[in-house]
């Protein structure tokens, strides 16, 4: 099954970046399968009652990859499959990057990279305060992480001991224009997180068991997840390659990724 | 003023939150004292202050983020922007130095363009009181007011000039006076200036009037179109940059009225001030409270 549910949002994201000439199909590959754990295994919420006040909240920081947000959200029943052909078009529903008012589901709308993860501290904050279980999830990129701003907050939530907070650190070691340790050096990722107060845990991005085993258990304080992915995960020549931070796959192409999808279910 | 209206919401209304990146010495105390769980010094971070404000606002709160205007408009600008403005998060900004009020303190700290920055966000409320009643009006609205807003308030201590019993909308001007040889439109802690100048024509035999616009947005057009259709003559006070203040937010109402009437911006120079000095020094050298009679009047 999970195989079936992965699959299908990583088909539904070639079909929509295909269909849209958009970029950021490789970021969005690399973070399926966290997606694809947080919603179908861990986040308490309900596809027929999203705004339910003791639903978990995540936030998608790395908003470049609304269309796996997206996908992820129609296979799991909050609205049906065919709003995604609706994606970065003329007279569209869902904008390329995140708008909370567009479909149920999304928390917040995001587009600008390190805003994430000060609105969960916020979240969670206001649910310990009053006493809502309700548990608040971020996804960073980790090129994100040279946002200053991103900083700012890991200070304060490991201060203010959030455990009701997860951060993911989608790490596929690609970004914007280079590769992420030669733009800014953070191959010590999971030690800098641990100096700032917060619990860490490596795992391998992909792997849907170790996954779910990272994001169970009850922290004591705020936990980060750093997940070891690759940018374009899924399609061979997609994989790991800066190109596809921007290109779109044109009919051949996306043909292709959609067999190679089809053959690994 | 402002922090006292909070303390006393805060204490029927659990909504109320107060967040501050490090600012608020010998005034937040009090809040601070009274209601520990309901505030929180994020320390001197200006963009995750008001990220989580927002978090927090989307969560139900009504949150009030303070610090000196520069810092909290533009140091997280862009977070005023997606987090607050974008999302219309119930967050309320409140800015305090407006114009030259930390004088010689220098150009970092003096807030001359927020009017202008803050009212071009699309869901924004920009509120400028310029006396303590008009913050006391101001503040007890923004309690149940829909959406975000910016409050530009000066620095304690301003004189108080409208009656006690006075009671402000949001979006509303307030008539000091009506005349008809002039008209002095002020805002924010312009206030008193106008107050003194007016009373100064008044005493000279002129028919002025004095009106006080505490928001900049939405402004209130029906007064500005009062003064126009009686072809008064304008002229707006501002301790801002003449660029996209109270100004030309009167200049716009006016150019498109199609009617021509007499009109004068006072307000600050588009420029840096490199003079150091205090504000009353630095209104003098900017020729802020100068204003001759025939120059702006008919």
């Amino acid at each position: 099954m999970a195989r079936d549910h992965v699959a299908n949002i990583r088909q539904s994201i070639i079909r929509m970046t295909h269909r849209s000439r958009s970029s950021h199909v490789g970021s969005c590959l690399s973070a399926c399968d966290i997606l694809y754990v947080l919603y179908f295994k861990i986040l308490n919420i309900d596809p027929q009652d999203h705004k339910k006040p003791d639903r978990d909240k995540f936030i998608l920081s790395k908003a470049h990859a609304s269309a796996a947000l997206y996908a992820t959200l129609a296979e799991r029943g909050f609205f049906p499959g065919e709003y995604l052909d609706r994606f970065y078009v003329d007279d569209g529903l869902l904008p390329g990057h995140l708008d909370m008012d567009a479909v149920p589901g999304v928390e917040v709308s995001a587009g600008s990279l390190g805003h994430g993860l000060s609105l969960g501290v916020g979240m969670a904050l206001a649910n310990r305060q009053t006493g809502n279980t309700g548990r608040i999830f971020v996804l960073l990129g980790d090129g994100e992480c040279n946002e200053g701003s991103v900083w700012e907050a890991i200070m304060l939530a490991s201060t203010l001991r959030l455990r009701n907070l997860t951060a993911i650190v989608d790490m596929n070691k690609l970004q914007g224009f280079g590769r992420t340790n030669a733009v800014i050096d953070q191959s010590n990722m999971a030690d800098r997180w641990r100096s700032f107060g917060w619990e860490v845990q490596a795992v391998d991005g992909h792997n849907i068991d170790d996954l779910d085993r990272a994001l169970r258990g009850s922290p004591k304080r705020p936990r980060v997840i750093i997940a070891d992915t690759i940018k374009g995960k899924g399609v061979c020549f997609m994989e790991d390659r800066l190109e596809w931070h921007y290109k779109s796959p044109d009919d051949e192409q996306c043909r292709q990724a959609l067999d190679e999808l089809e053959r690994k279910h | 003023m402002f922090v006292n209206c909070l303390i006393e919401q805060a204490r029927k209304d659990d909504r109320v939150f107060l967040i501050t990146p490090d600012m608020g010495f010998s005034v937040l105390e009090k809040f601070r004292d009274e209601f520990p769980d309901r505030f929180l010094n994020v320390g001197i971070a200006e963009q995750n202050a008001v990220g989580v404000a927002a978090g927090l606002a989307l969560s139900g709160k009504v949150v009030y983020v303070y610090s000196i205007i520069p810092f909290i408009t533009m140091r997280c600008f862009e977070q005023v922007r997606m987090d607050v403005a974008y999302m219309r998060t119930n967050v309320r900004l409140v800015g305090v130095g407006a114009g030259f009020s930390y004088g010689p303190a220098g150009a970092s700290h003096h807030a001359i363009e927020d009017i202008a920055i803050m009212r071009a966000l699309p869901n924004m409320t920009v509120c400028c009181p310029g006396d303590p009643v008009e913050t006391r009006e101001l503040v007890r609205r923004s309690f149940y007011h829909e959406g975000p807003m910016y409050f530009r308030l000066a620095k304690n201590g301003e004189p108080r000039i409208h009656g006690e019993e006075t009671r402000i909308e949001i979006g509303q001007a307030v008539w000091l006076r009506e005349g008809t040889d002039v008209a002095v439109v002020a805002t924010s802690n312009m206030l008193e200036s106008g107050k003194v100048l007016t009373d100064k024509w008044v005493g000279q035999r002129k028919s002025v009037s004095f009106v006080s616009m505490p928001t900049i947005k939405p402004l209130d057009h029906g007064a500005i179109d009062i003064l126009i259709q009686n072809g008064t003559p304008i002229v707006t006070l501002e301790e801002h940059n003449i660029i996209g203040g109270l100004g030309s937010a009167v200049a716009e109402v006016i150019a498109e009225s199609g009617k021509g009437i007499r009109f004068t911006r006072v307000a600050i120079p588009d420029e840096f001030c490199h003079v150091v000095g205090s504000q009353s020094f630095l209104r003098k050298k900017f020729k802020l409270d100068d204003i001759q009679y025939h120059e702006v009047a008919n």
